[in-house]
């Protein structure tokens, strides 16, 4: 397979339905190649059953098509092994079982959380209300000016008392990618356990678990060509040890008395009830299809796309790209604001012009308020765009000022 | 939906400006746009809107809609300002605003109607 415009787009059944749509909002949730949509309907059609209790073929079936979609993730990231793959519902569901699960056990009154001021409310709610609970405190990281984390900053928040740095890969935002490798080395050498959020890096930067040397890592399935009301969190073995379950019921057992429960092996002991079987083999299909594809052909494709965006934005006169105005900085987002027009008004616009964008806070309303802007409008990419997007986002934009006889 | 009624009262809002002597005023936010408007109402002695103006920040939707309603609420009594809805609000901007964007349109009705309200 190959990135040409004919041949990728030809996967996507959406596209095919809606062929003047401009779709820009990857970043939100990306669309599912055919393969994906068949997996699941496979599924469905032929063996769907329950995982893990059935002494039938169907169930049989079910449950080794379930368990090699951890191992295919597994690989994917190169966790040293698939006990080190949680499924949970999404990035969302991860970070709460990670801090609900994990730091509640191991963090004490006075203990430090550092988080980037520009992280996805996902990746600080669960933080804060665990915060309020314990007694801990957080504290955030100022980015540079423009937006960017400086990984020698980590010095200025680190404290006997930090326990845990939470960091983003790539800013939802910003577009920005965290120097994740330098940052991981200093908290390691300060004993602090990081987690890092995932979400919009999975589908385009190669990640390696044990380069990193990261202690949790989070994302979900539908923002990486795969289905919703899945996604995977990464823990690193030894911190099963300190780690218990959120959710008590079904699957997570081994035996269960009036009197007393034993739990199931990890990773089967965070995953009570019947699990989201066909969004996991779904998961599983869309990594297998961005591998085919290969991560390098994928970046290099979204990077001339943005960088393709950024110079076709800088030369409109009154807009103003959020973050790095530098081309290469951005991976796959930009963000901006056009001077006097609202980014819901532009949306609304370019809406009209059949180019889907996001507009608003991106659920990142501190990182909003540190950037004195009350809104934006956001622009994101995946393998299936083409120059042609990115024009009739232009020619949209400047329709936006004409509108507003700008 | 962006009519030149629209665009230019965005542009250029009527009565954009503090009332000092307000007898009513009233604010309110859609959080997840970041607009926000606050309405300054003054009174007379028959329960008479004498004058009208509002503040804020938003979308040309919102900014457009109150620029119309503080226009319109003058020398209207409460009770018919209280009375209108959002077909009211659909005539003065001469559209009907769609559902993705109906919340812009009737912030500065739920601000002028909690400033009517209030005693
Ligand atoms: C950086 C980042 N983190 C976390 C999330 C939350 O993902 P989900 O809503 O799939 O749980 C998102 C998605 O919006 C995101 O962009």
């Amino acid at each position: 397979m190959s990135l040409s415009k004919d041949t990728i787009r030809e996967e996507f059944s959406l596209l095919k339905k809606h062929p003047t749509l401009h779709y820009l909002d990857s970043a939100a949730t990306s669309l599912k190649p055919q393969c994906v949509i068949d997996a699941m309907n496979e599924y469905y059609a032929e063996y769907s059953s329950n995982v893990h209790r059935g002494l039938y073929d169907l169930s049989e079936r079910a449950t080794t098509a379930y368990e090699e979609a951890r191992k295919t993730v597994a690989k994917f990231i190169n966790a040293k092994s698939e006990r080190e793959i949680i499924f949970t519902s999404g990035t969302t569901h991860s970070i709460n079982l990670v801090a609900l699960g994990w730091a509640r056990h191991v963090l004490k009154q006075g203990d430090e959380i550092i988080i980037p001021l520009l992280e996805h409310h996902s990746n600080m709610v669960p933080w804060q209300m665990l915060a309020k609970e314990i007694g801990a405190k957080i504290v955030y990281w100022e980015p540079r000016k423009d937006g960017t984390l400086d990984p020698t900053d980590i010095n200025k928040y680190l404290s006997r008392s930090t326990k845990l740095l939470a960091i983003t890969h790539i800013s939802n935002v910003l577009g920005t990618l965290t120097p994740l490798k330098q940052i991981i080395q200093k908290a390691f050498s300060c004993g602090v356990k990081v987690l890092v959020d995932a979400a919009q890096s999975v589908s385009r930067i190669p990640i390696d678990v044990q380069l990193l040397d990261c202690d949790f890592l989070a994302f979900s399935g539908h923002k990486a060509y795969g289905p919703t009301g899945i996604g995977v969190l990464y823990v690193k073995e030894k911190h099963y040890d300190n780690m218990k379950p959120v959710f008590g019921g079904g699957g997570m057992i081994r035996e269960v008395t009036t009197a007393h429960t034993t739990f199931n092996d990890t990773p089967h002991k965070f995953e009570a009830g019947t699990p989201p079987i066909a969004e996991a083999i779904g998961l599983a299909r869309a990594l297998q299809f961005i591998k085919k594809l290969g991560l390098s052909a994928i970046h290099s494709h979204e990077k001339a796309l943005t960088n393709l965006c950024l110079k076709e934005l800088n030369i409109i006169e009154g807009i103003k790209i959020i973050g790095p105005a530098k081309e290469n900085l951005h991976e796959s987002i930009i963000s901006f604001t056009i001077n006097g027009v609202h980014a819901h008004d532009i949306a609304t616009l370019l809406n009209e012009k059949n180019i889907a964008v996001r507009a608003g806070h991106h659920c990142c309303m501190p990182l909003m308020k540190w950037l004195g802007v009350a809104a934006t409008t956001r622009a994101s990419f995946g393998i299936y765009n083409t120059e042609d997007d990115v024009y009739a986002l232009a020619d949209g934009i400047k329709n936006v000022r004409k509108t507003f006889k700008l | 939906m962006y009519s030149d009624l629209i665009i230019d009262l965005s542009k250029n809002p009527l009565n954009k400006r503090i009332i000092k002597q307000a007898t009513n005023t009233h604010s309110g936010a859609n959080i997840t746009c970041g607009d926000h408007v606050r309405m300054y109402v003054l009174l007379n002695k028959d329960n008479k809107i004498s004058d009208c103006s509002f503040e804020g920040e938003g979308c040309a939707i919102c900014i457009a809609t109150s620029s119309l309603i503080t226009e319109y609420a003058k020398n209207k009594s409460v009770a018919e300002v209280l009375s209108w809805t959002e077909q009211n609000i659909f005539e003065f901007l001469e559209a009907e605003i769609g559902a993705s964007r109906i919340k812009c349109a009737l912030l500065p009705l739920e601000v002028i109607h909690g400033a009517l309200k209030e005693k």
